[in-house]
């Protein structure tokens, strides 16, 4: 899958803008604030019809004008594809592939499958687990529908359940029956839902094991656990047990929602032991097993969006991701932004289907 | 939206506050009252009042009435089977289908803490007394609840606080409208119409 050509008017920054890309790497280099990181902003919005940066898309309008445009032309198994999108203040955001208005958005998401790495991802290391289960829970739901439609269904019924448990204030003589009827829903939802995600972690940890070793030889060995009490076969008993907490607590305690994924270097927890280059390494192997996790799945390659993805690396990650990068086998397309443009080109020096484009205010070189 | 009056203004937020209805919508039905004769204005406030007022619930099945007991009384209907309704419009819906001729029961509602609506602010334990007096006369509840996971909840809930009494409970069928195109039937009415299908009889 490669882009072809884009055209943006009045989104973020950009007046009007009209440039056209090759395959294989295409460098935006520029200094601060010009604009590099709403460019791959513009193509995460056609591959997930949303903004990554702000999911209010009357901020991604130009300052002072009422609608923002996205148009492009997309290369796919040899089949032109054009996507364009569209959203003016107070309407309905519009998408259309080949001229067809798409009904609903979520349809879209997977037909030009992204991954976009940020600096902001080590976030998926730092913070609690909810960030972790999302971007695991997205990866799968990217290609699982009913994995989706399993996960809507069990929040729904857990608001209600928690709900339901503020409401009796922390009393005991709950109604149980009422207390049964959710926890009969929620409990195949927690099975389902933990099954997926450990089934899934099985698929998905040789791709990460073999880009950590890609970016970092041979000295440590990376690990992903999955860790959740559903999993384990008195779970139902466990879960029936702490309904007198879960009472007091006025929550749900125990379930899927609360599972979490452990990250290790040699078994000692990323979180914690990690320098910042071990965890942004960590960081781009996720993102990038990911890549191969769907290119596998969906047949064909997704696009890859790397945001300052130099940043805090040492040269020697650089050069190994570099020549990681460089691989066409692998890669048809990849956007990357550096603010040192020198960096980019010492870099990227004798490597072939590179092509540098300058961004300043808004504007291409 | 600025108003010429405080008085059009005071309208206009209490009509507005009607489902449907925005503030344009408000603003033109309180002009146009205002250039309809002052009777007719009279006319519908008191009517409105009135409603208040006087609108009772039947004390049996709590449908709107203009008495506390209502048609659920009328001997020609089938006092073996209560279908089980969220609201009143439920209820017309279902006589005007023609094809039932039992009792009622409106529960006037659904489960959801969300909404702070529990077990106890519907109409489920009058239900449950209403079969338990019956003495065995009530052989089947049938319940015809949205196909939400409210509406589901509601119905399991139901149907555990039946049990005791050992009535038969069943719940309307689910599937593809009369007259509808098997292909754009959603996935979700599909699968569930094939899982639950039902005998063809070529009689």
């Amino acid at each position: 899958m490669k882009l072809n050509s884009l055209k943006l008017t009045y989104f973020k920054n950009y007046d009007a803008l009209e440039a056209n890309f090759s395959s294989g790497i295409n460098c935006l280099v520029g200094k601060n604030g010009m604009g590099k990181t709403n460019l791959l902003d513009a193509l995460h919005y056609l591959s997930m019809t949303r903004s990554a940066l702000n999911t209010v898309d009357g901020q991604n309008i130009q300052h002072g004008e009422s609608f923002f445009a996205i148009n492009s032309v997309f290369e796919v198994a040899d089949q032109e594809l054009r996507i364009n999108c569209y959203f003016e203040q107070g309407k309905k955001k519009v998408l259309k592939v080949n001229g067809k208005e798409v009904d609903k958005l979520s349809d879209h998401i997977g037909r030009l499958p992204s991954v976009l790495i940020t600096p902001d991802d080590t976030e998926i290391i730092k913070e609690g687990s909810e960030v972790r289960r999302k971007f695991f829970d997205s990866v799968i739901a990217q290609h699982d529908r009913s994995y989706l439609e399993a996960l809507i269904q069990m929040q729904r019924l857990l608001k209600q359940r928690n709900s339901f448990l503020k409401q009796n204030d922390g009393k005991l003589n709950i109604n149980r029956q009422l207390l049964d009827v959710y926890d009969e829903g929620l409990l195949p939802l927690f099975q389902q839902i933990a099954k997926r995600r450990q089934a899934f972690i099985e698929e998905f940890t040789p791709y990460f094991i073999k880009n950590y070793a890609q970016i970092f030889e041979g000295k440590e060995t990376p690990s992903i656990r999955y860790r959740s009490d559903v999993v384990s076969e008195d779970f139902e008993l466990q879960f029936k047990e702490v309904f007198q907490k879960d009472i007091l607590l006025q929550r749900t305690t125990k379930g899927a929602h609360r599972d979490d994924y452990v990250f290790a270097l040699n078994d000692r927890a990323v979180k914690k032991f990690g320098s910042q280059g071990q965890q942004k390494s960590f960081v781009i192997a996720l993102k990038l097993a990911e890549y191969d996790y769907l290119k596998t799945l969906k047949g064909l390659s997704p696009l890859l969006l790397l945001d300052d993805i130099f940043d805090k690396l040492d040269d020697e990650r650089i050069h190994r991701l570099v020549s990681l990068l460089t691989d066409e086998e692998r890669f048809s397309q990849i956007f990357i932004t550096d603010a040192r443009k020198e960096r980019s080109e010492a870099f990227f020096e004798g490597k072939a289907n590179v092509q540098f484009y300058e961004i300043h205010d808004g504007q291409l070189k | 939206m600025e108003y010429p009056s405080k008085l059009v203004e005071q309208a206009v937020e209490e009509i507005s506050r009607l489902p449907g209805i925005g503030k344009k919508t408000a603003l033109r039905l309180a002009l146009h009252l205002l250039k309809q004769p002052e009777s007719q204005t009279a006319a519908l406030s008191e009517s409105l009042k009135d409603l208040r007022e006087q609108i009772k619930y039947c004390q049996t099945c709590h449908i709107i009435a203009d008495t506390e007991d209502c048609t659920c009384q009328t001997p020609s209907r089938d006092t073996t089977v209560i279908c089980v309704v969220e609201d009143t419009p439920d209820v017309l819906a279902i006589r005007n289908t023609g094809q039932y001729n039992g009792l009622f029961h409106v529960l006037g509602g659904r489960i959801s803490p969300m909404d702070g609506i529990g077990p106890d602010q519907v109409k489920i334990d009058s239900l449950i007394a209403r079969v338990k007096q019956s003495g065995s006369e009530v052989k089947e509840v049938i319940l015809a609840l949205s196909s939400t996971m409210e509406g589901d909840t509601t119905a399991f809930y139901i149907t555990k606080m039946l049990k005791e009494t050992g009535v038969k409970v069943s719940t309307i069928a689910r599937g593809i409208p009369v007259g509808g195109e098997l292909e754009y039937t959603d996935e979700l009415t599909l699968g569930r119409s094939i899982a639950t299908r039902t005998l063809f009889s070529a009689d």
